[in-house]
């Protein structure tokens, strides 16, 4: 009975140390130099770091979504510019920030779960308790403050990265030209959509950190937990990034 | 001074504390001895408020450091120096950088005071000449002495040590127990050593705590342990075959002269 009890509210548990540690890492922010550094450092790491690896799964992205329009789309009622209107709000709605998203899970999330474990493990976050240091502001508030800084950057240069593998593969395939891309693009522009994309990023970039930290900050038992706290800050993330995508489609659009 | 007082605490439905209670007045140092798991790492992360017990309070200088806000807290935990167990030194900065991190977050200091402050810490734990290592081409042993010096750094008025020479050659620990006691008699630093390290107790302590089935068995002068026939206590100071008097080792001791 206590066992299902506990099973029942776990994730009620789970979802309460999550606000806390959110909300705690925020309230105390005593010595903004220190946070300006750390921010500045995590942006590093987290954005310009991520920079080549987003970059090609962007251009990839776009290159073969350019390709599969084409083949299911172009035919004889539809002209090739088609193929520019379906690419580029693709990219700017949905395959910008959900791949960047994915991308930036596993690279960022498990990374941020990974450092944030190890010094758990090894006591390095009691030791900066011990100073006197709010430890949640110290280590939490800079990345998730990086995080949403800069994905918004990395999505805008995914997007643009991503229409411009599309265009490429429509020259080099000789699907259609660079003009007829572009008109198509035009076409079918609404200024809303980069806004929202946007606001997914700055969603996506908050649930992954945020989730990150979270997995790290609490990691328990040594090497394996360090281990466990990273598959699942990488597997969270996603999962949350998916959810997140269906309510931001949902109320937004 | 420090006050614990009827600390109960346990984790997963295991008491690793039972109504613990001890006192640590100032300028004394009290070595926490008893077998590994017996709650003595517990024990001192009460002290400072890293752990919250279930049962019981811990007064710093008067106040219970689980009821004041977090930032006072934080304000008491900066009388502390606390040496951990495995060093705890951050990983991504130099041994200077580790030694420095407390005086540039919580002093005014300039550059040069600072660097003057963290070579003195250094040459303190007999490492003169290791500030640009990172902490991955440290020995363990010199990894706990950057983190002793990084303890000492803000000159705390309590000193908490996790083993502190554990892990370290003989002579090593020896002149960590010369530090410590230097610490306590020229600063009047008051200490909590949690220690297997016999010889060390004899050497550094004033008073002596012993754990023992998840409570304080035994509390007494190092003098008293000489006097004691309290067996648990008899057990683990026997296994560390430690030097009384003329004689030389476990087998020969008697605690009873």
């Amino acid at each position: 009975m206590t066992y299902s009890l506990t099973w029942f509210l776990r994730p009620f548990t789970i979802l309460g140390r999550y606000s806390l540690l959110i909300f705690h890492a925020f309230v105390s922010l005593d010595d903004f130099r220190t946070y300006r550094k750390n921010t500045f450092n995590q942006m590093m790491r987290i954005g310009v770091e991520s920079i080549p690896i987003v970059a090609l799964a962007a251009a990839f992205s776009g290159a073969v979504t350019t390709v599969q329009v084409s083949y299911q789309l172009v035919s004889v009622f539809l002209p090739a510019t088609v193929i520019g209107s379906v690419v580029a709000p693709s990219m700017i709605l949905e395959l910008g920030p959900v791949v960047t998203g994915f991308i930036l899970a596993g690279r960022v999330g498990a990374r941020i779960a990974a450092e944030l474990g190890t010094m758990r493990v090894t006591e390095q976050i009691d030791a900066l308790e011990a100073m006197g240091l709010n430890s949640t502001s110290y280590l939490i508030a800079p990345r998730i403050l990086a995080g949403i800084i800069m994905f918004p950057m990395l999505y805008v240069a995914a997007c643009a990265i991503g229409i411009g593998g599309g265009i490429a593969v429509a020259n080099l395939g000789g699907y259609l030209t660079t003009q007829e891309f572009v008109q198509g693009a035009q076409d079918f522009f609404r200024p809303f959509d980069p806004y929202f994309g946007l606001s997914k990023a700055f969603v996506f970039g908050f649930i992954i950190t945020s989730v990150s930290c979270y997995m790290g900050y609490f990691t328990a038992g040594g090497a394996e937990g360090v281990g466990k706290s990273t598959t699942q800050a990488a597997v969270m993330s996603c999962v949350f990034i998916l959810i997140a995508d269906l309510v931001l489609a949902v109320t937004l659009l | 001074m420090i006050l614990l007082e009827h600390i109960t605490k346990q984790f997963n439905n295991t008491i690793v504390l039972r109504d613990v209670s001890l006192d640590i007045p100032e300028g004394e140092t009290l070595a926490v001895i008893g077998r590994s798991g017996s709650g003595k790492s517990v024990l001192i992360k009460h002290a400072v408020g890293l752990l919250t017990p279930d049962e019981g309070r811990v007064l710093v200088d008067g106040a219970n450091i689980h009821e004041v806000s977090y930032k006072e807290l934080r304000r008491i935990r900066r009388k502390f120096g606390v040496l951990f167990q495995g060093g705890a030194l951050f990983d991504s900065m130099s041994a200077f950088e580790n030694v420095a991190f407390p005086l540039r977050t919580f002093t005014g200091k300039s550059d040069e005071a600072i660097r003057s402050r963290v070579e003195t810490c250094l040459d303190m734990v007999q490492l003169p000449d290791i500030g640009k290592k990172m902490p991955s081409e440290l020995s363990g042993g010199m990894q706990k002495r950057v983190a002793l010096a990084r303890a000492i750094a803000l000159e705390p008025k309590y000193i908490i040590y996790d083993e502190p020479t554990s892990g370290l050659d003989p002579a090593t620990s020896n002149h960590i127990d010369e530090l410590i006691l230097s610490l306590n008699e020229k600063l009047r630093v008051t200490s909590i050593v949690i220690t297997h390290d016999m010889h060390s107790v004899l050497a550094i302590a004033d008073r002596v705590a012993f754990i023992h089935e998840a409570r304080i068995a035994w509390t007494g002068t190092v003098d008293d342990i000489h006097r004691t026939d309290h067996e648990s206590l008899l057990d683990f100071v026997r296994a560390n075959e430690y030097v009384i008097g003329e004689q030389t080792s476990a087998s020969e001791v008697s605690l009873h002269p």
